[in-house]
């Protein structure tokens, strides 16, 4: 099947303006603003049922029909500040579709009636963010970007912002702090950013993730009942599973949502390295809870509503996947430290208890850990869980509960409560 | 100064918000490739340009990785170790390019000043480990032999710009 957001993988050179242009690009730009309504933009869009790709999955029509028609200024924001481990999708669609996430972005400011885009990209984006420009510049020359957009009378600068290295930009509200050159903190909510007090600058603003908004172009052209037609009824559309860790392909796999993961990771993604068993699956990246490679979770469908249901989270569909060599231990002290160093320090249940979760982990992989330490693993993020302005806090402890309650037996060996089993002599 | 070697991109970064505060991060960028890195001095200056108090440009420059408030080797190597680069063997790879060096397993400065080793947190190129960036540009799917190649390319590129400037 041709692709819809990786379209780069079909056709060579689409990065290149003229070439986006010459296989329909920015058709359904000029469709929707020579043709449409913003309501009927929005319209279509929440009759596709697209839901946002970013790793939260809220229906993006909707998210974009709460902004407030008569506010003199309105914005919106793209999300491509990735940063999530396991995670390299946005990063392929901006260096190698770039005019699609333009366009997306574009339909999505005609829909609100934005008065400018700003693109977030991690500050590690550094070349593509550079280059980004440059295509926002093509853009901008042809008349589909900046001041009285295709002679409509509708006007949208398109910026690229680049950030400094902090995976809570990801965060919508921190990354709206970032941008206007304040701390990269989540705000309190409400206001959110759809509301006036909320967004950029406190006006309305969507924040919308790179991979949802390379949808919209396409459901544009072929209409919601296309779009709905791929997937499942409630998870619908095409997804990029991103494949890492240990597994033969790595990268990035477009496949319609509701596929297993059997399929993704063994006929896709060619299954693991040097014939080993699968052990543990984060589909989410390091943010969602672990899963154990059981049949029954091999043979569950990639959709929100399945993934969930076995405990965890399809997320942005970041899957790390762990041999049955892997040590799960080192696996969730690898995660905690990583949302130690991210946490922002805002709040306190999240700064400290994180830092003392990273602790326990040392200790325990030094071989000094204690039946107490176990038992602290359970209990810190009590503390920890739904506490915050964030979700950072809940990402940090869902691979320890996780590991901690279904690889509980390497946890009793580090601390000596049960034998190691016998290596091979 | 900044604002007279650099008045056009700098106003260009301003053109850019409705208010100079947003100009902040873009002008840390600048400022650390003017200098090499950001000290309390340059830190002043930035403030001064976007119209903030230097505490404020200092909290922004201490919570961003990328920012340096500290001089650094002229080639920064951030190699990714991270739960995907580290079960491609991030760990061992970075070990090895710090003993390369001659630097302890936590990296650090080259006694020569060239480079500076630091492991850093997922790059988005989990499906290319492992790998470093270089003063921000990707290098993938590396292993010590590759990596030690690209060294003696920067080791030459430095002293071909040294010869240049001396």
């Amino acid at each position: 099947m041709a692709h819809i957001l990786l379209r780069n993988r079909d056709v060579a050179g689409i990065w290149q303006f003229d070439t986006y242009v010459a296989n329909g690009g920015y058709d359904a730009l000029k469709r929707v603003v020579n043709d449409l309504s913003p309501d009927e933009v929005i319209g279509i869009v929440s009759a596709s049922n697209l839901r946002g790709r970013g790793g939260a999955g809220f229906p993006t029509g909707r998210k974009w029909s709460f902004i407030p028609k008569d506010a003199p200024v309105k914005y919106v924001t793209v999300n491509a500040d990735e940063s999530e481990p396991g995670t390299f999708k946005d990063r392929e669609l901006l260096e190698k579709n770039p005019h699609q996430v333009i366009e997306g972005a574009l339909i999505a400011a005609y829909a609100i009636q934005a008065t400018a885009v700003y693109i977030y990209c991690r500050g590690e984006f550094w070349d593509l963010a550079h280059a980004l420009e440059e295509r926002i510049e093509e853009a901008r020359q042809a008349n589909l970007a900046g001041e009285n957009i295709l002679s409509s009378g509708w006007s949208c600068p398109v910026y690229v912002h680049l950030g400094a290295g902090a995976y809570i930009c990801g965060e919508e509200s921190a990354l709206l702090n970032s941008l206007q050159g304040l701390l990269g903190q989540p705000r309190v909510r409400p206001p959110f950013p759809a509301q006036v007090g909320g967004g950029l600058y406190y006006a309305p603003t969507v924040v919308n993730n790179v991979e949802t908004l390379a949808n919209v172009p396409w459901i544009i052209l072929n209409g919601a009942d296309a779009y709905q037609a791929i997937g499942t009824p409630e998870s619908t559309g095409p997804k990029i599973f991103c494949m890492s860790g240990h597994v033969e392909r790595p990268g990035n796999y477009e496949l319609p949502l509701g596929i297993t993961f059997r399929e993704l990771i063994y006929e896709r993604a060619g299954g693991i390295p040097n014939g080993k068993k699968l052990k543990g699956i984060l589909p989410s990246g390091a943010s969602g809870p672990v899963l154990r490679a059981t049949e029954e979770v091999l043979d569950a469908p990639l959709t929100y509503e399945a993934v969930a249901a076995l405990g965890s989270t399809l997320g942005s569909a970041s899957f790390i996947l762990m041999d049955e060599d892997t040590d799960m231990v080192w696996a969730a002290a690898k995660t905690t430290h990583f949302f130690k160093h991210e946490s922002c320090g805002k709040c306190t249940p999240c700064r400290e208890g994180i830092y003392w979760l990273d602790k326990i982990y040392e200790r325990i992989l030094r071989g000094e850990g204690t039946a107490h330490d176990l038992e602290l693993l359970e209990k810190v993020p009590q503390q920890i869980m739904g506490l915050t302005l964030c979700a950072l806090g809940d990402f940090a402890c869902n691979p320890v509960l996780s590991t901690v309650q279904q690889f509980r037996d390497e946890y009793e060996q580090y601390i000596g409560l049960v034998e190691p089993v016998a290596a091979e002599v | 100064m900044l604002a007279e070697k650099h008045a056009e991109r700098i106003e260009k970064i301003f053109a850019k918000y409705p208010d100079k505060r947003s100009g902040v991060m873009a002008l840390l960028y600048l400022a650390q490739e003017e200098y090499g890195w950001l000290s309390e001095e340059t830190l002043r200056e930035v403030a001064e340009l976007c119209d903030i108090d230097p505490t404020q440009v200092q909290s922004i420059a201490g919570f961003y990785t990328m920012y340096s408030e500290k001089p650094k080797g002229r080639f920064w190597l951030h190699v990714c170790t991270d739960l995907p680069c580290a079960l491609r063997g991030a760990d061992d790879f970075f070990s090895a390019l710090c003993a390369y060096l001659g630097l302890d397993e936590h990296g650090g400065t080259t006694e020569d000043g060239l480079f500076t080793v630091e492991p850093v947190m997922c790059l988005a190129a989990c499906d290319k480990a492992p790998m470093l960036q270089c003063n921000f540009h990707y290098h993938e799917n590396l292993d010590l032999e590759k990596v030690k190649a690209l060294i003696e390319q920067w080791r030459a590129e430095a002293s071909r710009d040294d010869g240049v400037q001396g």
